[in-house]
């Protein structure tokens, strides 16, 4: 076991882990924002650079400290080191020019963006983000395509995290798309600008961190702090059936992964249970999903439902389930 | 000065072919070595001669090599890094181009050090040409039984592949460049794990730069210490200096470390003073990465001594009123030349040349060439010269890999020397 001091909790972890797992360990404000890096996707992490900390002693044999800060999420843990997160002002300017950064080219059309609510973007430059833009420069623009029935792509949101790039490379048969051209005008695109066709592609929604890929059958429908996320399974011969049913009354507007403290998916569904059960009638609903106070759906008083109670479809109130 | 140990035989006819290149003494360091010496004995001789890395960082060879891991029971990689793209630098074709055998016979050399049966020679697209000349000396060296199977008897067998990029600058960083010959997209890998433990498909690799490998036949041949007593300190032996921009000759110069910057720009040996006679402004001393400097910091440091073409001179007095050696790029700007322009050139290049994966450096250099552009056309703002210096902070030492720091470094020196000129084009 190795031991870690971050934001100076001191933690043992085990071998291997990275400064980014250490700090989701102790939890709390430590926790330094992820917006490229996703546990179940190998080789993510290290682009968005927003996880940047400071690493104040290397290790209890060589306690020289690192002289730039590095990307907590691609860092493994040294036995005593000591890292900063929040209590170093560098580690804070440095992750306010990194937000600046994402958002210079960000269309910020957030009042149209189906993601608006659960956008890592929009946690993020609510915490770091200026008050002002600096730029005047006009905003990167991408021709439209069009990658299926399923997804919208959206591509001047993008902030290039690589997760669904990965994701459809890890989750499916055939690699579908990409990252074509280079610098500020990377683009994530298919080959030929074929549709993505893949009975797992609709997991590309859930790991992208803003509004880029979206759900079709979900678009303009609803914000999402107007919708109760409950827990819901059902049999399904391509994967495990978990979901978060996302209702209104006794309808269900969509169907995600059910998501973790840190908007990681825990299980990756299929598009069937995505796309096509939208029947109340097709699920077991379990009752509602535990989500942060600070969340903009808590603010509908969500957190008042109860595990094993829905909401009644029409007066609007909650009662016990049988 | 103005000894030659790399480029001694350049000028002789025919220096390209093999016959030509043995007459005059090549391949017998090979010999010696592998004949003569074991590995770690190659290597000790690296080590002594204090050989520093020539593609810019100035790395430690020896240090570098030691790394290497050689407890793992996989293949071990040399790749030479000929991706030559910096502004200003055009040493490492002159040298594959004229000697091309020298470069083979370090590769041997280092090969042999490092316990090395696969070498890849990874080139610039841009550099076609190159490929031919390099595959015929290949082709030669194997033919008289320096590579290939069982090399001059001994047990010692090596194959080298040269494998031309597509011209991406980036590919340059030794990275983007294993990524690039593994059949991939050329993106920076994260480090750790480094290339001395997982490089090349997974597998322990050294990455070096054309001159260095091409210096270990030499080091070789005159022996590590007499090496190390060549230049000046830390910096030793010679270096090339690829010499451009408004002088009398610009051309690649073989320099002992250690040689004035002065002497350099103005003796007929070399650079032969400014053209036309006019007065200096500044010199871009090491590839167009490195600091800027204007014309009294860059023959004099800040503290009155003269400056001298080594790792440490140039380097002194960090980045307030010094520089770097880099990959030895030598970029003269006369009395006439504009620095705005210039610095937005650099990052109209940063621009183009960023791989696009992480957020500072994608952003980042884009938004400092419009900036840069806007105050070129005529219609900056003061405020915009403050936003470059925090633009330039923020992308610098945040990044994956150095791309960011080489687009950072140009815009933020440029500004603390030349801050008037900025304004004035404001103005």
């Amino acid at each position: 076991m190795l031991k870690v001091t971050i934001d100076n909790i001191l933690i043992e972890v085990e071998e291997g882990t990275t400064i980014l797992q250490a700090a989701r360990m102790i939890g709390g404000k430590v926790v330094p924002p992820a917006m490229c890096y996703y546990t179940s996707l190998k080789g993510s992490g290290g682009k968005c650079r927003s996880c940047l900390v400071k690493v104040a002693k290397g290790s209890a044999k060589d306690p020289r400290p690192i002289p730039k800060l590095v990307a907590s999420c691609s860092t493994p843990v040294q036995d005593g080191m000591v890292v900063e997160n929040t209590i170093s002002a560098e580690v804070q300017e440095a992750r306010k020019g990194v937000v600046e950064f994402l958002l210079i080219n960000h269309p910020l059309d957030c009042p149209v963006c189906d993601q608006a609510g659960e956008c890592d973007l929009q946690d993020l430059s609510y915490g770091f983000g200026m008050e002002e833009t600096n730029t005047r420069e006009p905003r990167r623009e991408y021709p439209v395509v069009d990658i299926g029935p399923l997804i919208k792509l959206h591509m001047n949101r993008c902030i290039h995290c690589y997760r669904c790039v990965l994701a459809a490379e890890q989750l499916t048969k055939k690699r579908a798309h990409g990252m074509l051209y280079r610098g500020d005008t990377i683009e994530i695109s298919t080959f030929i600008r074929t549709a993505i066709d893949s009975d797992f592609s609709g997991n590309m929604i859930d790991v992208c961190p803003v509004g880029a890929l979206t759900d079709r059958s979900f678009r303009f429908k609803s914000r999402v702090w107007f919708l109760n996320p409950m827990d819901a399974h059902r049999e399904c011969s391509h994967c495990s059936g978990k979901v978060a049913a996302w209702m209104f009354g006794n309808e269900i507007y969509r169907i995600t992964g059910r998501k973790d403290t840190f908007g990681e998916l825990e299980e990756f569904i299929c598009n069937e249970c995505r796309f096509e059960k939208k029947d109340i009638s097709d699920w077991v609903i379990e009752g509602p999903r535990k989500i942060k106070r600070q969340s903009v759906i808590s603010g509908n008083h969500y957190e008042q439902m109860k595990k094993g109670s829905i909401i009644h479809p029409i007066e609007g109130t909650t009662e016990p389930q049988e | 000065m103005g000894r030659a140990i790399l480029l001694d035989k350049v000028n002789i006819p025919g220096i390209r072919a093999f016959e030509v290149y043995r007459e005059h003494g090549g391949y017998k360091p090979a010999g010696k070595a592998l004949l003569g010496m074991t590995p770690a004995q190659v290597q000790q001789e690296v080590i002594k001669s204090g050989l520093r890395g020539r593609g810019g960082a100035g790395f430690p060879t020896g240090l570098k090599w030691s790394f290497l891991d050689r407890k793992s029971d996989k293949p071990r990689y040399l790749v030479c890094n000929a991706d030559e793209s910096e502004p200003g630098t055009f040493k490492d074709r002159y040298l594959m181009e004229k000697l091309p055998h020298l470069l083979i016979e370090g590769l041997i050399l280092s090969s042999y050090a490092l316990g090395v049966k696969t070498c890849y020679i990874y080139i610039r697209g841009e550099f076609k040409y190159l490929v031919g000349i390099l595959e015929t000396a290949i082709h030669e060296a194997k033919k008289n039984n320096y590579l290939g199977e069982k090399i001059l008897g001994t047990d010692f067998s090596l194959e080298i592949y040269v494998h031309p990029g597509a011209g991406a600058y980036i590919c340059g960083e030794e990275t983007a460049l294993l990524e690039s010959l593994e059949g991939k997209r050329g993106n920076p890998r994260i480090k750790p794990p480094f290339p001395a433990y997982k490089g090349l498909y997974d597998c322990p690799t050294v990455v070096n730069n054309v001159e260095t490998l091409a210096t270990v036949t030499s080091i070789i041949s005159m022996g590590g210490d007499a090496y190390s007593k060549l230049g000046i300190g830390k910096s030793t032996g010679t270096k090339l200096m690829s010499a451009c921009g408004n002088i009398n000759k610009p051309g690649v110069y073989e320099i002992e470390m250690g040689l004035p910057v002065e002497d350099f720009i103005y003796s007929e040996e070399y650079c032969g003073g400014i053209k036309n006679d006019r007065m200096l402004k500044a010199v871009i001393p090491g590839g167009s990465s490195v600091p800027i400097l204007p014309a009294d910091l860059i023959l004099n440091t800040a503290k009155g001594q003269p400056r001298l073409l080594t790792y440490e001179s140039l380097a002194e007095g960090e980045f307030i009123s010094g520089s770097m050696l880099g990959s030895g790029g030598f970029i003269v700007f006369d009395e006439n030349a504009c620095i705005v322009r210039n610095t937005w050139n650099l990052t109209r290049f940063y621009r183009h040349e960023s791989c696009g994966q992480c957020s500072p450096c994608r952003e980042g250099t884009g938004w400092m060439e419009k900036i840069l552009y806007r105050i070129e056309h005529g219609q900056g703002r003061m405020s915009d010269i403050d936003l470059l210096v925090r633009i330039a902070k923020n992308i610098e030492g945040n990044t994956i890999c150095p791309l960011g720091d080489a687009a950072a470094w140009p815009v933020a020196s440029a500004i603390r020397h030349f801050r008037k000129e900025f304004e004035e084009h404001i103005k």
